[in-house]
């Protein structure tokens, strides 16, 4: 009886001590990160003002704004999502529920599971050739958002398809069995129904890319840039111009990357304050991203 | 009068064969059950009635079933499986309502058709909540998600959604395994009264529910069809010691 005491005790001692290995190793990421982004707030605040987003980069550290970096963020970011989102959820949809199961598909899956680790440097490189050097669609906007596009597409069609994959697939007999044809399943039920899920790893994918310079660099985007592209919408007719796709453009993490390259200190300040900026946009992402999530889950259990 | 009737059908998975060379007449306006222990190909051969089995990969058909008046072979790969299933309705085994409002669950048949008429949609929509003996109950609530309704109720909802668009069979598979026995005899009930109306095919594992609600009763063993007769005949004078074996219990 007593031996059996003991032999309880013993392992109640593993428990509790795996439960403060854990706790520490957790402690450990959580206050790096906590430290990290205090640090960054520390520095960057005092720079934040009005004036610092409506102002262009100066050689003078106390006049030097974000203005075309944040524009350029946006702009790439936006012909980085009208590309991957609709390619990507197309694709999820089509493996998911069309394509057939054979040898072909099987690679093709394999090989969008592997894409996803790609190194985004690997897609500046492919973009600078592909769209630089082939197409000539120039250092610009549109060639930015492309290779942005291109990185976060193999992460949509994967959220697309785990998303598609946790639909019951008693709906979609459900759906058949009245005489549904797959495309009238996939509108009415599989993507509605999924529209949460995919939405989540859309926003995730967005987030990766808002925040990639590599991949920008290596195509050459530039570092100092001291006006905005051409506005898409025009005071004249058509009212519209595509111009701003060809403009060369800068982004925040390139911006930041400039000045924390400099030797003043009062550049690194900008950089912080930039990072925080940065930090609060993909912040601001994965908030809507969860949003979203529980708005889609609330309405649907199976 | 024989509604379909299925001739030297056999069903394949790939290699394995689940169904071996099935011919039994499905009567019209009766209610036909399947009976027999698990992997029977009881459902395997429901199935074939509404060509679910073409949603998946590596399966094929053998020998025919003739649906009637026509005579058109449902499993014939020229025959479009969306006209079959426009014919020929399911109830499965869990309630698998859409997460939708309860009138958008019964009105989707329609609207797969493309009927749009707000007032016909709602007249068929009564209806069919009418028969399935769910209209008292809903009539106040439609615009509620059907996740709000009761294990049994939203059986009722599947089974208004089946009967919206008129068809001339209605599958169930083991449609009560899921329920209560309050909501069980309720639905037994209903498919009582519907055999006026359609004809109905039912895959059961309770014994005592297909003595309940079926005129005909089939016993399938290992993918063959062991026995089929009148249902009082063949509960209470099998012909086969199988079928006697099975519906006393010893196996199954």
């Amino acid at each position: 009886m007593k031996d059996l005491k003991t032999l309880i005790a013993r392992r109640k001692f593993l428990d509790l001590l795996f439960a403060i290995v854990g706790l520490l190793a957790l402690m450990v990421g959580v206050f790096t990160l906590l430290a990290l982004i205090i640090d960054l707030a520390l520095d960057g605040m005092s720079r934040l003002s009005l004036s610092f987003f409506f102002s262009y980069p100066s050689r003078f550290p106390e006049e030097a704004g974000i203005l075309s970096a944040w524009v350029g963020t946006i702009l790439v970011m936006f012909v980085t999502a009208t590309t991957a989102v609709p390619l990507g959820i197309a694709s999820g949809i089509y493996l998911e529920e069309y394509a057939p199961k054979n040898w072909f598909t099987d690679i093709i899956e394999i090989n969008i599971a592997n894409l996803a680790g790609v190194p985004s440097i690997i897609y500046g490189l492919m973009a600078l050739g592909l769209f630089v050097y082939k197409l000539h669609l120039g250092q610009s906007v549109l060639t930015a958002g492309l290779t942005l596009g291109l990185l976060i597409l193999p992460i949509v069609i994967m959220a697309t398809r785990e998303a598609i994959r946790a639909i019951p697939t008693s709906i979609r007999e459900a759906a058949y069995a009245v005489g549904a044809t797959k495309w009238q399943t996939v509108q009415d039920h599989v993507l509605p129904y999924s529209l949460g899920g995919i939405l989540t790893g859309v926003i995730i994918g967005l987030s990766r890319a808002i925040g990639e310079s590599a991949p920008l660099l290596t195509i050459g985007a530039l570092t100092f840039i001291a006006f905005l592209p051409d506005p898409p919408l025009q005071t004249h007719f058509p009212f519209f111009s595509f111009e701003w796709l060809l403009s060369p453009f800068t982004v925040l993490p390139i911006q930041m990357f400039n000045w924390v390259s400099r030797p003043q200190a009062a550049f690194h300040l900008n950089a912080a304050a930039a990072g925080l900026v940065l930090l609060v946009m993909t912040l601001t992402m994965n908030g809507v991203a969860i949003y979203v999530r529980y708005l889609f889950r609330k309405r649907i259990q199976w | 009068m024989v509604k379909a009737e299925a001739k030297n059908l056999s069903f394949y998975y790939g290699s394995v064969q689940a169904l071996k060379n099935i011919t039994l007449p499905i009567l019209e306006h009766r209610v036909t059950a399947l009976i027999g222990p698990s992997g029977c190909g009881k459902s395997t051969y429901l199935r074939c009635f509404n060509r679910m089995h073409d949603l998946y990969p590596y399966k094929h058909y053998e020998g025919e079933i003739i649906l009637h008046p026509e005579g058109i072979n449902i499993i014939s790969p020229e025959v479009d499986p969306i006209e079959i299933r426009m014919r020929v309705s399911m109830v499965f085994q869990k309630p698998n309502p859409f997460p939708k409002s309860i009138y958008e669950n019964v009105a989707y048949g329609l609207r797969v058709r493309g009927i749009t008429k707000r007032r016909l949609v709602d007249e068929n929509v009564e209806k069919a909540l009418t028969e399935a003996a769910l209209w008292e109950e809903a009539k106040d609530r439609l615009n509620d998600l059907a996740f709000n309704l009761s294990g049994g109720q939203q059986q009722r909802l599947c089974i208004a959604r089946a009967l919206a668009t008129n068809p001339e069979i209605l599958l169930f598979d083991e449609p009560t395994s899921a329920l209560d026995p309050i909501a069980t005899a309720r639905i037994e009930e209903l498919i009582h009264e519907l055999k006026n109306r359609v004809t109905i095919l039912i895959v059961t594992h309770n014994m005592q529910q297909a003595a309940r609600v079926s005129d005909q009763t089939a016993f399938l063993y290992l993918g063959e069809l062991i026995e089929y007769g009148e249902t009082k005949t063949l509960f209470t004078n099998p012909k086969e010691k199988r079928t006697e074996d099975y519906i006393t219990g010893r196996f199954g």
